[in-house]
């Protein structure tokens, strides 16, 4: 009997020592970015670090409100060029599309989710960038380059999220509204997806995280340019690409405004996490 | 009950993939009737019901024969607009299904969709609606609360309301007591006794019990074979075939 117990004991203590160490060493990140961070930001004043529009560590200007304008206008591109798409494709793949084609379409859309971000930058690179700048002007690299690049990665989690709410209705909800006389459309216009309108609502958060979170794939379509941009073919810096840029060679005050920068990536992070957390939860 | 008939069955067979789930029924539905058609599981009174507006259309792998005739033509054919014959066959399922939105919003569904706007109309629709439910004293002081709130029974009331609203002909209801307790019961049959003046009922009763309490007629079926159809007092008080009166005392199903 007291073997017994000892045996199922340790596995028990085992795993949650290991999950434990898991939690641990996200807590001691976000501790260490917040030691490192936090005195920068006091000795340059928080107002004049966020909102400050000269970046200039040589000369001891830390201001990022350009690069907050830069991920801004980047992500709140990718979500107008993406989320569209995504959820078209969601509801096809829901309730439209024969089983043999779902079987083809959805794991290719996983396929997206694996390919490596530096793989979409050099792509981007490429492809789009020549292309705007031959069509629509200016350097090329932009916030529209940018965009495109974003809304397509950004693509597979708004996509399987959305699907997967849809496809969580109880089957009466549409044979309720179809046995009003409802057809398909109408019926996945004004009950299906107000119906999952919270998994949607979260698919499209967690989209906006990726999007903001992402460096590489921006490094090399965004040209980097520490200013605020005056159009959508303007190169800009997002706060990702300015810590992702200049960590190689910073060092004292400019290292530590880097994770300063890393700390207001966190917080954003972590307030559309948790509002996608919201939104899944509030049925 | 009047003899005109509103509903003709012919010859009908239906298949599931391979199986044969109704086999050559024949049976008329007279106006302003309510027939109940009842038997035990898998005897397929539901897919009779459903097959009625066309909603086994949404189950693949699905087989019919023969002709189902309303007002003489027959909705099985191709030209048939399957919106407008639902609207006028309309179906109150087993399981209330609500439409997530509020309770207004639930009856008022079916007359949007088919183009009213005037709000006066609509108030005035989902009102009458509601009453012809016995709902209207319930809810009329949170019409715009969200109708998943609502008792098991007040939704599967709600149901009927949103399918009166569509002013229907024809009301199929698929076991609309079973989940239901007994007071919600008895103010549904209410309403249906109400109902059948100005619409025709048929009903897959969740007993026999009620089978007898509310039909004018009823049909016995078995295994996907129509055994006997007649007034309900009759088939109850002297059913022709032995099968009827050994399911109706219950010495099986």
């Amino acid at each position: 009997m007291k073997m017994k117990n000892f045996g199922e004991r340790i596995p028990q203590s085992l795993f949650f020592i290991i999950a434990l160490s898991a939690l641990t060493v996200l807590a001691l990140i976000t501790v260490f970015i917040f030691i490192e961070g936090v005195p920068l930001i006091a000795k340059v004043g928080f107002f004049k670090f966020i909102f400050g529009m000269k970046w200039a560590p040589s000369q001891g200007f830390y201001g990022i409100f350009p690069m907050i304008v830069g991920t801004i206008s980047v992500t709140l591109g990718a979500i107008i060029l993406g989320v569209p798409v995504a959820l078209c494709c969601a509801i096809f793949l829901a309730e439209f599309a024969p089983r043999w084609l779902s079987d083809i379409v959805r794991p290719a859309i996983q396929l997206l989710a694996g390919i490596p971000s530096v793989v979409y930058g050099f792509w981007g690179l490429i492809f789009i960038v020549p292309l705007i700048r031959n069509y629509l002007g200016g350097p090329g690299l932009s916030i529209l380059a940018g965009s495109i690049i974003l809304a397509i990665m950004i693509l597979p989690t708004v996509i399987s999220i959305s699907e997967v709410s849809l496809l969580a209705l109880s089957p009466l909800l549409k044979e309720g509204a179809f046995a009003l006389g409802a057809t398909h459309w109408q019926t996945i216009r004004s009950v299906l997806v107000p119906a999952a309108k919270s998994g949607i609502l979260a698919s499209i958060i967690l989209g906006i995280g990726r999007a903001v979170g992402e460096t590489m794939a921006v490094i090399m379509v965004l040209g980097n340019a520490v200013a605020l941009p005056n159009s959508i073919l303007s190169p800009v810096r997002t706060l990702t690409t300015n810590i992702g840029i200049e960590m190689g060679y910073a060092s004292g005050d400019h290292q530590q405004a880097l994770f300063a920068t890393g700390i207001v990536l966190l917080v954003i992070i972590m307030i559309l996490n948790s509002l996608a957390q919201y939104s899944i939860r509030r049925k | 009950m009047s003899e005109q008939t509103k509903i003709s069955i012919r010859d009908f067979n239906f298949f599931y993939a391979k199986k044969e789930v109704i086999r050559a029924l024949n049976l008329d539905v007279r106006e302003n009737e309510i027939l109940s058609v009842f038997g035990p599981a898998n005897s397929g009174t539901t897919t009779l019901l459903r097959a009625l507006n066309r909603m086994t259309d949404l189950t693949p792998g699905v087989y019919m024969e023969g002709e189902i005739l309303l007002d003489g033509k027959n909705i099985r054919s191709p030209d048939i607009n399957i919106s407008e014959l639902r609207r006028k066959v309309s179906m109150v399922f087993e399981v209330p299904t609500p439409l997530p939105m509020s309770i207004f919003d639930n009856v008022a569904y079916g007359p949007r969709l088919s183009g009213v706007k005037n709000r006066v109309l609509l108030e005035h629709t989902v009102e009458e609606s509601l009453q012809m439910a016995v709902l209207w004293d319930e809810v009329k002081d949170r019409l715009h609360n969200s109708a998943m709130r609502l008792s098991g029974g007040q939704q599967q009331r709600l149901c009927l309301a949103r399918i009166l609203a569509l002013h229907p002909e024809v009301i199929l209801l698929d076991r609309p007591c079973s989940g239901l307790d007994p007071v919600s019961t008895s103010k549904i049959e209410e309403s249906l006794r109400h109902l059948k003046e100005k619409f025709t009922i048929v009903i897959v009763p969740h007993n026999v019990q009620q089978a007898g309490r509310v039909s004018d007629r009823a049909a016995f079926l078995l295994m996907g074979d129509l055994i006997e159809v007649g007034l309900t007092a009759e088939v109850f008080a002297n059913p022709k075939d032995k099968r009827t009166s050994d399911y109706i005392t219950g010495r099986f199903g």
